[in-house]
């Protein structure tokens, strides 16, 4: 198996979960309800906690460990799609992102529970139950708020359109996709993005809610090669004050 | 000394308490998923109910103070998703003390077919299915937030995973 292809495939699914957990994290005294306030920051805690284990992984084939991996690299050596990075903004817009990337997350890791590298299928088998607890709160609260009032459906179908385009960049080709397919490591990013358009389709049928057309949108890509938005720096940046201010406290 | 048994061990180990359910031993909880006895050296194997359980260094910790005292001279722990928790690892013993200390204990594997059994959990004080779910999180990863009808109350559930 290619190390390399498989370190990179470990990257950019753990940067995403420790770039959204922390995003998460962010609602954590601000929800639109108490309720939301403990989902969010229970669901961040779960997503910086699952990239923790990835990069205990990462550590275990000689890469840094966990904590110097996630606190002392800058923007462009991290490998997470931009849609993650992107500010909260409104409830609206981070329901929106909650609801297209944990669909899109828990099919990956329920492919990668199949993977050829053990330690990634073990852990992925893992992840994908708890995962159930992410996609359940995100499609009921699409539904719901999908099918309420004049006000909740324009609201996300605003931020629906606004974030697609970010969205489709979740699936940004990797440089090793056909070593990954090859060897059994990973179906790959079209493969998932196949079943994530199935079931974002099945959930958005049951609201008022309208998908764009997808043919007609480009990805934004860029973020899997350390292309960012000018969002993600002053996210590390806070992210990794405390750790900055002394990296050998013991905690 | 006599010589270690792995049945000593996890009798030493029913003293070690899940650090955020304190009448609850990693035993009864299904968290210890090996242990092996060399001479006078142990290693355990451990798995997290969540993988972002931050108990897990305490829990760590307890294993080696406990099997420290004992006299254990060497404690090796390994963190492994090899066997992965699951909500049937809880033992019998162990449910009876999650409804004592008033959460609600997971329905087994057989029923979480569909996460729809959290709708109506029984509650841990009356027994009574009139509940109904509040929030699939609550104040720990592992648990969630319900409500009974019939005590009008809000109670605790540990999750099926």
């Amino acid at each position: 198996m290619n190390a390399l292809a498989i370190k990179e495939l470990l990257y950019k699914i753990a940067d995403d979960q420790l770039i959204i957990g922390h995003r998460n994290s962010e609602w954590t005294g601000f929800g639109p309800l108490l309720e939301e306030d403990i989902a969010f920051s229970s669901m961040a805690q779960d997503k910086v906690g699952q990239s923790q284990a990835l990069y205990t992984i990462l550590h275990s084939m000689g890469e840094q460990d966990p904590d110097t991996i996630a606190f002392t690299r800058n923007a462009a050596q991290f490998h997470n799609c931009i849609f993650v990075e992107l500010p909260n903004g409104e409830y609206d817009f981070s329901l929106i992102r909650h609801f297209l990337y944990d669909t899109a997350v828990a099919f990956r890791f329920e492919m990668l529970s199949a993977s050829s590298f053990q330690p990634l299928a073990e852990l992925s088998n893992k992840i994908r139950g708890e995962l159930k607890y992410h996609t359940l709160h995100a499609n009921t609260w699409v539904k719901q708020l999908g099918s309420a009032t004049e006000e909740s459906i324009a609201r996300l179908q605003q931020s629906l359109v606004y974030a697609m385009p970010y969205a489709l960049g979740m699936f940004e080709p990797s440089a090793f996709e056909q070593e990954l397919i090859a060897d059994g490591v990973f179906e790959g990013e079209a493969a998932l993005r196949e079943q994530w358009i199935k079931r974002i389709e099945a959930i958005i049928a049951q609201t008022s809610l309208r998908l764009p057309d997808l043919r007609t949108i480009t990805a934004i890509q860029g973020g899997r090669v350390g292309k960012h938005s000018e969002h993600l720096q002053p996210l590390l940046d806070e992210m990794s004050e405390v750790f900055r201010i002394d990296p050998t406290a013991e905690w | 000394m006599t010589a270690l048994s792995s049945s000593m061990i996890y009798h030493w180990l029913e003293d070690v308490k899940d650090p955020e359910i304190p009448v609850l031993s990693l035993v009864d909880l299904g968290v210890i998923t090996e242990v092996n006895v060399e001479g006078s050296d142990v290693k355990i194997v451990m798995t997290p109910t969540f993988v972002g359980c931050p108990a897990l260094d305490l829990m760590k910790s307890g294993i080696t103070e406990v099997l420290k005292s004992k006299g254990v001279e060497k404690v090796d722990i390994e963190v492994s998703y090899r066997k992965p928790w699951h909500s049937d690892l809880i033992s019998d013993k162990g449910r009876q003390a999650l409804k004592q200390f008033g959460l609600a204990p997971p329905p087994s594997g057989e029923l979480f077919t569909d996460l729809d059994v959290l709708e109506h959990v029984p509650c841990p004080r009356c027994n009574g299915t009139d509940t109904e779910l509040k929030n699939a999180f609550g104040p720990t990863l592992c648990r969630s937030i319900h409500y009974c009808n019939t005590c009008h109350e809000a109670f605790e559930q540990f999750k099926p995973l």
